[in-house]
């Protein structure tokens, strides 16, 4: 490929053995990335080739099959169960995304700033990510049923006195809250390497010239790390638009179905309700969803990134 | 030796203009107290949980009531010996440590060599696309293709321990290409070029000179696979076959249906899930917040 230009500059006899030399090396490269594509494409992009074609068929999981064309879409829109669980999910990730997002920039900024134990606090506020979220879900639906209900009737706060996971209009702010609790520790830390990019010098010409603290987080930190606010925003909307785990151990989907998740009606109605084809065809929709909102956020939010 | 030479400046520096400088450069020094105690509250939101978690693990069944904060009157150490027995928690733990180490060598060893190569021939429209391809697929994430995978997986006589470590090196590639491939554009070609030079191959290079150089992206890929392995749960759910061969997370889920109402048994079996890799952190915390900023930054 390289040879035209090589040809140029070096003596024919030298160009004829660099280019055997050069495809020989290519070779290389190749057996170096073909296993890997190889398990790839049979893990990963078969499974999502089949599984767009099974969502054309009425199969089961199980048995004979045949097409039935986008009947599997068309009824997925007048699916209350699953409609549901669209809204559910869209309400859940996109509050948990704001809340995660505001409070771990708070806790960074205050991590970054001049406070004693720095090292010790930066740990204390990453223990969360190394726990399992389902083992969190299984602690706080303890807590959340049997501890704050008396701590809510002691305080005589009405809503607080029963279990909040048990009342269908409040357990999504339960799972909300215990999902922020875990993925804060995350964000926390990519918003502290972000800060740790602002140049120190930038905020003593800021004081000098007099900008409060609230000004220079706003004219010269918030804009400084925007990069980083993006990668946030988008990993964590796309990781909470896939909940599962906590889900499953803080509501098991209940109060009736009022939250269950998209991933959770495609597991139980693909493994347990015999609706392989019909909930290939709601991963399908699942699918075009996440690109979307993905690529709408990082064009969003990149727009409003100052030159990174 | 350093404090020799610097008390004769110290002790000269206040005769003239210093004591302003000398207070500013004091609060600068110096930690802001109010902060502290703001970090240190806000810190608590994080360990009290933690400290429930733990009392209630010691407590016996009957001193369960109340707000459950308080210490245990009597410690319960039986409730981690049933929990041991009734989990079989040696086997999970066995099973779930096999399972992370190998994803964590298999991954770093296999996804550094398929980045090396990508990065270097990003100007040929085969790797190009094959990167392309990659990070394409953070995009599918695994709910949309879990039914299809299940029965692949069965098919293929990969339902268990092994297919499971596999399925994590081939699913972290997506992302791990992404910042492997990153890191390496900043290594400078010469030095490979001089071990071309020198007669070594391609392979040798790899692994002689870019390897060990890719040690702190080594590091960062490793502690994001080992947390992914050691904590996940839907993909063991929907992989693992036979219940011999169920890790930590998935034990805790069969067993929480079983016995949901004895609760300091419950507790002591999270406790030992959560224990192996609380552990490693508290040694390598450090460490570990490095590695993931330093994932972030690539």
């Amino acid at each position: 490929m390289a040879s035209p230009t090589l040809s140029k500059t070096a003596p024919l006899r030298a160009t004829a053995s660099r280019r055997s030399h050069r495809t020989k090396v290519n070779r290389t490269f190749y057996w170096m990335v073909l296993p890997a594509l190889v398990l790839f494409v049979v893990l990963h992009t078969v499974p999502t080739v089949t599984g767009m074609f099974f969502s054309l068929t009425n199969y089961a999981g199980y048995g004979e099959w045949s097409f039935v064309g986008l009947e599997n879409y068309i009824n997925l829109f007048q699916d209350d169960r699953v409609l549901s669980s669209y809204g559910f999910t869209f309400l859940f990730a996109v509050t948990t995304t704001i809340v995660v997002n505001v409070l771990s920039l708070f806790v960074a900024v205050l991590l970054n700033s001049k406070i004693k134990f720095q090292t010790a606090f930066r740990g204390i506020f990453f223990i969360p990510n190394v726990l399992s979220v389902l083992i969190v879900g299984y602690v706080f639906n303890y807590l959340l049923s049997n501890n704050l209900p008396l701590i809510g009737q002691a305080l005589g706060i009405d809503w607080l006195s029963t279990s909040i996971l048990a009342n269908p209009d409040l357990a999504w702010l339960g799972i909300v809250g215990v999902t922020s609790w875990q993925s804060i520790a995350f964000s926390v830390i990519i918003y502290l390497a972000g800060l740790q990019t602002v140049p120190g010098e930038l905020y003593e010409a800021a004081s000098i010239d007099g900008a409060s603290p609230w000004r220079q987080f706003r004219s010269i930190t918030f804009p400084m790390i925007s990069g980083f606010f993006t990668i946030n925003m988008v990993l964590a909307l796309k990781g909470f638009l896939q909940a599962f785990d906590q889900i499953v151990a803080l509501t098991g989907g209940g109060p009736g179905t009022s939250t269950e998740s998209v991933a959770m009606v495609i597991y139980r109605g693909g493994f347990q309700g015999g609706e392989y084809g019909y909930q290939m065809a709601n991963s399908v929709v699942y699918l075009v969803v996440i690109v979307v909102l993905s690529l709408l956020q990082m064009r969003t939010l990149q727009r409003k990134e100052a030159d990174f | 030796m350093s404090a020799v030479t610097s008390t004769p400046k110290a002790a000269a520096a206040p005769q003239s203009p210093a004591p302003a400088s000398r207070r500013r450069k004091r609060r600068l020094d110096g930690a802001n107290w109010p902060l502290t105690a703001l970090v240190a509250v806000l810190s608590m939101t994080i360990l009290i949980p933690l400290y429930f978690t733990v009392v209630t693990a010691l407590k016996s069944p009957d001193q369960l009531g109340g707000t459950g904060f308080e210490l245990p009157t009597s410690v319960h150490l039986e409730n981690f010996s049933t929990a041991w027995t009734l989990t079989n928690f040696p086997n999970a733990l066995l099973i779930s440590s096999i399972v992370t180490v190998a994803a964590v060598v298999l991954t770093i060893a296999t996804n550094s060599m398929v980045a090396y190569a990508i990065a270097r021939n990003m100007h040929r429209p085969f790797f190009k696309g094959l990167y392309y391809f990659f990070i394409a697929a953070l995009f599918v994430p695994f709910p949309i293709i879990m039914l299809p995978v299940t029965k692949e997986t069965a098919l293929l006589g990969l339902d268990n321990p092994v297919g499971l470590f596999l399925l994590y090196a081939v699913y972290g590639l997506s992302f791990n290409v992404f910042v492997y491939t990153a890191f390496i554009k900043s290594i400078p070609g010469e030095l490979e070029e001089a071990a071309i030079m020198d007669g070594a191959s391609v392979w040798t290079t790899f692994r002689k000179v870019i390897f060990p150089l890719l040690t702190p992206m080594n590091a960062t890929v490793g502690i994001l696979t080992c947390l992914w392995a050691w904590n996940d749960f839907l993909l063991p759910l929907v992989i693992l076959s036979n219940p011999d061969t169920r890790t930590l997370p998935l034990v805790q889920y069969v067993f929480q249906s079983q016995f949901n109402t004895d609760y300091a048994t419950a507790f002591a079996s999270y406790l030992m899930a959560l224990a192996p890799l609380l552990l490693v952190y508290l040694f390598a915390q450090r460490w570990v917040i490095s590695g993931v900023m330093r994932g972030s930054i690539k």
